[in-house]
């Protein structure tokens, strides 16, 4: 009887699913085509520049025409919604989903730019910056969640970093030495979130409360007591840009990921040690047992408590990375409160992707993109306010998370304390 | 609103046939804190020890995170590393007089300072006055957002959810209501004040209601969604701010002041905020603490939250009240961004709520999701935000070193166990620990 419930649902939510995308991929086509399109004249053009900062020489301008391009774009639109309205894409939908929107995007930024010209290397460029710190808090929580501890701390532990890292940094005038510090600090609130929530038992969410109380209290501590009264103590060196050899010749793209930050550099590397790790290893198996049925793990030897605060620890670690990216990164001193709400966009980013590295390494792009747009939009003197495409990301995780577009799938064992027997 | 008598009363059931009516109020009281089922009649005296335990461990947290506060202050001022540096003794002597400073300052900043209170009073200048018994009506001022805000994290526990989305419930309401009471001019105050507290309510309804409803439909963690509703309002009153509802002759992003009709009646003369809001605060939470524990409504909202399968069984909605208690939670939080907007700022600005949402978390737990005892930790933590601005401008320490004192009491108060074996208490017979809500499936 359930059996048979589950599987007319299991029908069921694909055929409604199908439906939604299918008209939204058309309604989006629509807006693209009536919206934009129609309205421009015949021989206007677009022009995009291709230079993202610090580069001499680049490609030349694209010169797109918009109203024809608007056109190509909405029919496209139409194309894949109609396609998937009928015959639906089956697994491909998000793949379809993410064309769609990227579609909709580039067709939004033509629309916007007509008759003037954008950068869109700089843009590009700019995304990826604000996508860092986002991704790090997304791989944090989902080091984190994947072993079945809630972390919604995320965001004073990068607080914590970013001041420690300033701090330590500072003190021994060596960036390295702040990264150390950064690590420690996230480590150290990490091991606090673990020894709250695994060894007491407390709920999670309040044990991640209490770390982001302590953090905002205790980093604003610091900084009003010795960092703004003392600014040699708030002064790190940062970490030079270097570009990679040969990859940063690539045109557009490589100047926008090669010739960068270091904290861009660990962001990939980390992406792909985490994937492989947690999906391609023993360890990182054994990891998401204990975040799925910790039970069972337990039963097959696997020390669970062990496991899940050496995720909370490594989260810790990261989310301490992600702070020293604005103080030994980008920023080169601590403001109070200088994440604002990073962390949380993290969580969101880790969400959306549903729980993986790279679908939270996709989010946080997008939601960097929309934090990148929004800061252009004024500049292109567009009426929509930038705060509306800075609510996307949120917006956009609450949709997913209803499971209207997309489904979401937390590990099952998140947030449930595991109570050895 | 039913108000049945008859089913969800086995509590008072037990007190009538008691012949003392006033201590057995107190002992319903007591079990309803503690949140266990009415004893056995045999256990006549051991009510007066619960007391003392419901009280015990919170008091202890307050204790613990103030000396811990203290350790903060000590290590982290110069004079004591400097006493240091000549003896350990002396070092140690200097930690106490630093502390014991701090604190005075903060206890000067939160009660007021009884000498200048009672030169005051001879001098019979009313100024004067008013300046030295300001304190102690400024806590309570800071108090009363705490009292809302508090409640309605309270309210949402007791239905088995977590609202970590009171900031952004304070925001809306506050929104909702500066606008009612900008906008509306002409109205008598009779009319228009309760008008705006209707809408900053509405509001924060509105703002707990979808993160409810998203609950109730697809099972979606209503601790992410309101987090994510958290910072929709925080856009949503930056855009307000800074285009529609912008002061017009104002370069800041500032709302119009509001009429004066609908602000909030001030008691005293100037420097002393004190306004009607406090009492509109305690009002609201006897409402809260009727219709939890007196009400067939509150009795479902608290089965629904406690055990929803058996909620279910006993043909509760238990959808229905997930986004129920989620719109009276908000509502709840809204009144509080009401209260500040009409009683203390009469105008809307940029991040005028600052960490209410995450301190109300704290409070909720001190006050162990009682109404009673949400109003006992708002007016403590009201107080210790109002003596630390004082003690800021006296000692120099920053004022954040509350959030820091806050965060432990939170983590006592959240693993009771670590209380229990620093202090060395037993555990409690009774297993009954509140089990706040399940992870981020249920």
């Amino acid at each position: 009887m359930t059996a048979t419930a589950a599987s007319s649902r299991a029908i069921a939510v694909p055929r409604t699913r199908q439906f939604v995308m299918g008209s939204l991929f058309v309604v989006l086509g629509l807006v693209l085509w009536f919206g934009f399109g129609a309205g421009m004249e015949a021989g206007q053009t677009t022009t995009f520049g291709l230079t993202p900062g610090g580069v001499a020489t680049t490609l030349p301008d694209w010169v797109l025409s918009t109203r024809p391009s608007l056109l190509i774009l909405a029919l496209v639109c139409i194309f894949l919604g109609a396609v998937e309205l009928v015959r639906g894409f089956g697994r491909m939908t998000n793949l379809a989903l993410g064309l769609v929107a990227g579609f909709f995007v580039f067709g939004f930024l033509v629309w916007a730019a007509a008759g003037t010209s954008t950068n869109l290397g700089g843009l590009l460029n700019s995304s990826l910056d604000k996508a860092v710190p986002i991704t790090l808090a997304a791989l944090s929580g989902v080091l984190c969640e994947r072993a079945g501890v809630v972390n919604i701390a995320i965001e004073g532990m990068m607080l914590m970093g970013a001041m420690m890292g300033s701090l330590i940094g500072s003190i021994a005038q060596n960036s390295m030495a702040g990264l150390v510090g950064a690590l420690m600090a996230g480590g150290a609130l990490g091991l606090f979130h673990g020894w709250l929530s695994i060894k007491y038992k407390t709920n999670q969410i309040v044990s991640g409360t209490v770390i982001n109380i302590f953090a905002l209290g205790m980093t604003s501590f610091i900084s009003a007591l010795f960092l703004q009264r003392q600014q040699e103590l708030n002064h790190p060196p940062i970490f030079p840009t270097f570009a990679i050899p040969l990859l940063s010749k690539i045109p557009v793209i490589g100047p926008i990921a090669f010739l960068n930050n270091p904290f861009v550099y660990a962001m990939f590397v980390l992406l792909i040690v985490i994937h492989t790790a947690l999906f391609f290893t023993r360890w990182g198996l054994r990891h998401r047992s204990v975040g799925e049925h910790p039970k069972a793990a337990d039963t097959l030897g696997i020390n669970v408590f062990r496991t899940r605060y050496v995720a909370v620890v490594l989260s810790g670690m990261m989310a301490g990375f992600a702070g020293a990216y604005y103080t030994l990164g980008s920023v080169g001193r601590f403001d109070e409160v200088m994440t604002a709400g990073r962390g949380f966009i993290g969580l969101a980013a880790m969400i959306f992707g549903n729980w993986t590295p790279f679908g939270a390494f996709g989010a946080s792009l997008l939601f960097g993109f929309a934090d990148a747009l929004s800061s252009k939009l004024a500049i292109l003197g567009i009426a929509i306010p930038s705060q509306f495409l800075l609510m996307t990301p949120y917006i956009a995780t609450m949709v997913v998370l209803a499971g209207v577009v997309g489904r979401s799938q937390m590990p099952a064992a998140d947030g449930v304390p595991y109570e050895k027997e | 609103m039913t108000k049945s008598k008859a089913k969800p009363k086995p509590k008072a059931e037990t007190a009538k046939p008691g012949a003392v009516p006033k201590p057995d109020a107190a002992r319903i009281l007591l079990q309803e804190l503690m949140s266990t089922p009415a004893e056995p009649p045999g256990a006549k005296r051991s009510w007066r020890r619960r007391a003392g335990r419901v009280v015990l461990v919170p008091a202890l947290a307050v204790l613990s995170g103030l000396i811990l506060g203290g350790v903060l202050i000590a290590l982290t001022s110069q004079e004591v590393w400097q006493a240091f540096q000549v003896s350990v003794l002396q070092g140690i002597g200097s930690s106490f007089a630093v502390v014991f400073r701090a604190y005075a300052a903060l206890f000067a900043g939160a009660f007021g300072n009884p000498v200048q209170m009672v030169v005051a009073l001879q001098s019979g200048d009313p100024l004067a006055v008013r300046r030295a018994f300001n304190p102690i009506l400024e806590s309570m001022v800071a108090a009363t957002p705490y009292i809302f805000a508090g409640l309605s994290v309270a309210l949402a526990f007791r239905g088995g959810l977590f609202n970590i989305g009171a900031e952004g419930q304070i925001f809306v309401g506050a929104i909702t209501a500066t606008y009612v009471g900008y906008a509306l001019v002409g109205l008598p105050m009779i009319v228009h004040l309760p008008l705006a507290l209707a809408a900053g309510a509405l509001g924060g309804a509105l703002w707990g209601f979808i993160p409810g409803w998203l609950k109730a439909r697809t099972g979606a963690h209503e601790v992410i969604n309101t987090i994510m509703m958290n910072y929709i309002a925080f856009r949503l009153s930056d855009w307000l701010l800074t285009g529609p509802m912008m002061r017009p002759d104002s370069f800041n992003p500032v709302s119009p002041t509001i009429q004066t009709s609908a602000m909030l009646p001030r008691f005293f003369a100037d420097p002393i905020r004190f306004h009607l809001g406090f009492f509109v605060a305690l009002l609201v939470a006897y409402l809260v603490y009727w219709f939890l524990f007196r009400t067939t409504w509150g009795f479902n909202l608290r089965t629904a939250g406690s055990n929803p399968n058996a909620a279910r069984y006993a043909g509760i909605k238990t959808g229905r009240w997930i986004f129920l208690t989620m719109s009276l939670a908000g509502a709840l939080a809204g009144l509080a961004g009401t209260n500040e907007v009409l009683g203390v700022n009469h105008n809307l600005a940029m991040a005028f709520s600052s960490g209410y949402g995450f301190d109300s978390i704290a409070l909720a737990l001190l006050g162990r999701s009682h109404p009673l005892g949400v109003v006992l930790a708002s007016l403590f933590f009201g107080t210790l935000r109002s003596g630390a601005r004082r003690m800021q401008v006296v000692s120099g320490i920053p004022i954040d070193i509350i959030s820091v004192i806050q965060a432990m009491i939170l983590a006592f108060m959240a693993a009771p166990a670590i209380i229990r074996t620093i202090y060395r208490l037993r555990q409690p017979a009774e297993a009954g620990e509140e089990v706040l809500v399940r992870g981020w499936g249920g």
